[in-house]
């Protein structure tokens, strides 16, 4: 406390230097990533109906609840509002197939949750994404009803409620660009509309929440990876287009491969995981024995980060390498 | 078509709001002498000034009150005519109370000076030895006894002279006033500094959101042949030496080297003006030339202060502090230092004092790393601020020097920029101070 002659008493902070802060917090970042959810929030209702919503609100219920009783459990302050399981339990609910069952997903929400982030240490210690970890417990657990599509509305007759993925495949079946664009198609909730995703994509590059380079290096390869395929055999293997527009591509690569927490910090790390993703994305997807591969391909990748951390080090300045 | 010049720059770095609009077009004034100045015996790197007076003596303005001690010090001179009160540990902006010589304003007002010296006649000796008795340290920040640096080890080879014009420090226009205000002085101080390294290039790097200060100096320098002036990009922290010297010239300084390592010298602006003064008009450094701002100050200023002036007395001037203040800084908000006494006194290498609101400081509570690599794209040297934070939290010293702990400038950029607002720089301050006793001790033994 202290006094001037011409002015009362001040309260004044003591902080050691930076005395300023950028805009940037925890849970600004959050509350935008969710906000750029909302386009594919919005497309999936309306490709598959309101009970979507409801698998959506189940996921995030459980998924916040989780977090809760943990932190409860483990008698330490309750973070719910920092987002971060809002965004797990968003995610999951948009990465299961349209009316999926309430009680499955929630499930999965707890799996993703209490597995896939909290038996670590809770945010910021989790080694792989953990709306992927629920998806991927759930895909063991319930293996049918995890691969049964609905047919989307406004579907022109005759297009089959297999995702464009499996259609070419294992009946050859090519769907047309325009659909994939739309998401008209068959698939999980939200990775039909690519238009959706990509809104809330680069709105998240834009005002810099999410790093450029993970979605750049993952579309450039696969684009590259497929180009490569479909220019050796153009029947058996499908256009690049198809390959970055079909399937969880595009909602995994914007909204899960760069997470914050499970992709590499410095700029060369980002291009080795960005390219490790579409590698083992498109080798799934053309030799494997399923038709997609988002998931495999960036829990694999997530598992690789703290490899890539070690070898991507910044050239200290000054120092001779 | 305009020619579009690939400006310098380096990679990382940051771009908090700049608040210079605040003083940018407020010409400096003069303050008028406070009734009592304290002046610190130590207001440099190296050994503390020894006094000279003692109670009771009367002393000008200008006049020698205290003299060097050891290679690395500067004498100091009192800044206004008057009474010595007393020589005691006072209130010092570094938070620590430091010995220093009180002197309270009497009504005559003498000034002593050095004789004035001819620019285009003297000698380099003769600069090295004006430099040294005027009690010039460096304007920048750290106070270095400039009359050090203007006498260079006789193994290095110094090619290049380069005048820190940046002035990266957000709100900070004291730089960029001395530039528009006295072009012709800036040019003449580099000049000399040239002349006592005996160097034939100089270069004034100066940021691209000083188009006037561009502008003016590259119109005078037409009458410096050597002096070349360099447009760098508007970022945080361009005027690290490391990093100007990298932008200008290219070259890395190594760790734990000097930049006369790489044979530059680098100087601020306002050591080059103050160098200029101490030769042409004999004046002893006894003013500081600084920036009064933020938006707690009523009337933001840049103001030429009599050197001890209590930042009291400065910040009354300067209309008072409004209701708003949570912070009050001395130096830049980057790297500058929070006060909690108001009658710690203004030294010579202070460039502002800033007096900021809830607004500007924008805190955050703490949360876990989410390792999103802000810190690592942002630092200018290439380190991995989140790490070398946890391992100086675990006290993992061998770890954090494996990762050139001892490299980081503290600039600050990592702790601004971290959204889970992790004091990083801080973690890294206190690492880098445990590492460097390690390695002191295992030297020792």
């Amino acid at each position: 406390m202290l006094e001037t002659k011409q002015n009362p008493t001040y309260k004044l902070e003591l902080t050691s230097s930076p005395h300023i802060h950028s805009r940037w917090s925890t849970m600004q970042a959050m509350w935008l990533v969710v906000i750029a959810i909302i386009p594919t929030v919005i497309a999936s209702v309306l490709f598959f109906g309101f009970y979507q919503l409801l698998i959506i609100l189940v996921s995030v219920g459980f998924a916040l609840g989780t977090e809760a009783a943990i932190k409860a459990m483990r008698k330490r302050e309750i973070t719910i509002k920092d987002g971060s399981g809002l965004i797990t339990g968003l995610l999951l609910g948009l990465i299961v197939p349209p009316n999926f069952s309430l009680s499955s997903t929630a499930l999965g929400a707890i799996v993703a949750v209490a597995i896939g982030k909290e038996v670590f240490g809770g945010l910021g210690y989790n080694i792989f994404n953990p709306a992927l970890v629920g998806r991927a417990f759930l895909q063991a657990a319930f293996p049918v009803p995890m691969t049964t599509w609905a047919q989307p509305n406004f579907a022109a007759d005759g297009i089959s409620s297999a995702t464009p993925l499996s259609a070419f495949k294992f009946d050859s079946i090519i769907t047309n660009n325009q659909s994939l664009v739309l998401g008209n198609i068959g698939g999980s909730l939200g990775e039909t509309s690519a238009i959706a995703v990509l809104i809330g994509g680069i709105f998240l590059i834009a005002i810099g929440v999410v790093n450029w380079r993970i979605p750049v290096s993952t579309i450039l390869s696969l684009f590259l990876f497929a180009s490569l395929f479909h220019t050796i055999d153009s029947v058996k293997y499908a256009t690049p287009m198809f390959h970055l527009f079909a399937g969880g591509f595009l909602f995994g690569t914007f909204f899960m491969a760069t997470e914050w927490v499970t992709s590499p910090l410095t700029a060369k790390g980002m291009w080795i995981y960005g390219i490790g993703i579409s590698l083992i994305l498109i080798l799934i997807r053309i030799f494997g024995g399923l038709p997609e591969g988002v998931m495999y391909s960036i829990l694999l990748m997530n598992g690789f980060v703290p490899l890539i951390n070690k070898f991507t080090r910044p050239k200290t300045f000054g120092k001779v390498k | 078509m305009k020619v579009l010049n690939k400006i310098r720059s380096f990679s990382g770095g940051v771009h908090p709001n700049e608040y210079k609009y605040l003083t940018e077009n407020l010409a400096f004034e003069t303050m008028p002498s406070p009734k009592q100045i304290i002046l610190p015996l130590s207001q440099h790197i190296g050994k503390s000034a020894k006094a000279l007076v003692t109670k009771k003596d009367l002393v000008k303005t200008g006049s020698l009150v205290a003299v060097e001690e050891g290679f690395v010090s500067a004498p100091i001179h009192s800044s206004i005519s008057g009474t010595v009160k007393l020589i005691e540990n006072e209130a010092n902006v570094s938070g620590f109370p430091k010995e220093a010589i009180v002197i309270d304003l009497t009504e005559e007002n003498d000034i002593k000076k050095f004789p004035a010296l001819d620019p285009k006649t003297i000698k380099a000796e003769e600069i090295r030895e004006r430099v040294k008795v005027a009690g010039i340290v460096g304007q920048g920040g750290a106070a270095f006894p400039t009359f050090i640096k203007l006498t260079p080890p006789k193994d290095k080879v110094i090619d290049h002279v380069i005048l820190n014009g940046c002035e990266c420090e957000p709100y900070l226009t004291r730089d960029y006033r001395l530039m528009i205000e006295n072009p012709v002085k800036v040019l003449t101080g580099l000049s000399l500094i040239m002349k006592a390294l005996n160097v034939s290039k100089g270069a004034i790097g100066i940021e691209d959101n000083k188009p006037e200060a561009i502008k003016k100096l590259s119109t005078a320098a037409l009458v410096f042949p050597n002096i070349s002036i360099e447009v760098v990009q508007t970022k945080y922290p361009q005027g690290a030496e490391k990093i100007l010297i990298k932008a200008i010239l290219n070259r890395e300084v190594p760790p734990g080297k000097l930049p006369l390592d790489v044979g530059v010298v680098i100087q601020n602006i306002g050591t080059a003006v103050a160098i200029c003064d101490a030769v042409v008009e004999g004046m002893p450094l006894i003013h500081a030339p600084l920036t009064v701002s933020g938006l707690g100050i009523n009337n933001p200023k840049n103001l030429i202060v009599p050197i001890g002036t209590q930042l009291r007395d400065v910040l009354e001037y300067c209309g008072g502090v409004n209701e708003n203040v949570v912070k009050i800084v001395v130096g830049g908000p980057m790297m500058g230092v929070t006060q909690y006494d108001f009658s710690a006194p203004i030294m010579k290498a202070t460039s502002g004092i800033l007096v900021l609101t809830k607004e500007e400081v924008n805190e955050h509570q703490e949360t876990p790393c989410l390792k999103c690599g802000k810190c690592i794209e942002a630092c200018p040297l290439g380190l991995v601020p989140t790490k070398l934070a946890r391992y100086s939290q675990l006290d993992k010293l061998e770890e954090a020097e494996a990762l050139d702990i001892t490299v980081c400038m503290e600039c600050g950029t990592c702790a601004y920029t971290c959204p889970a607002n992790i004091p990083l720089v801080q973690w890294i301050r206190l690492g880098k101070q445990k590492v460097l006793k390690m390695q002191r001790e295992i030297n020792i033994g």
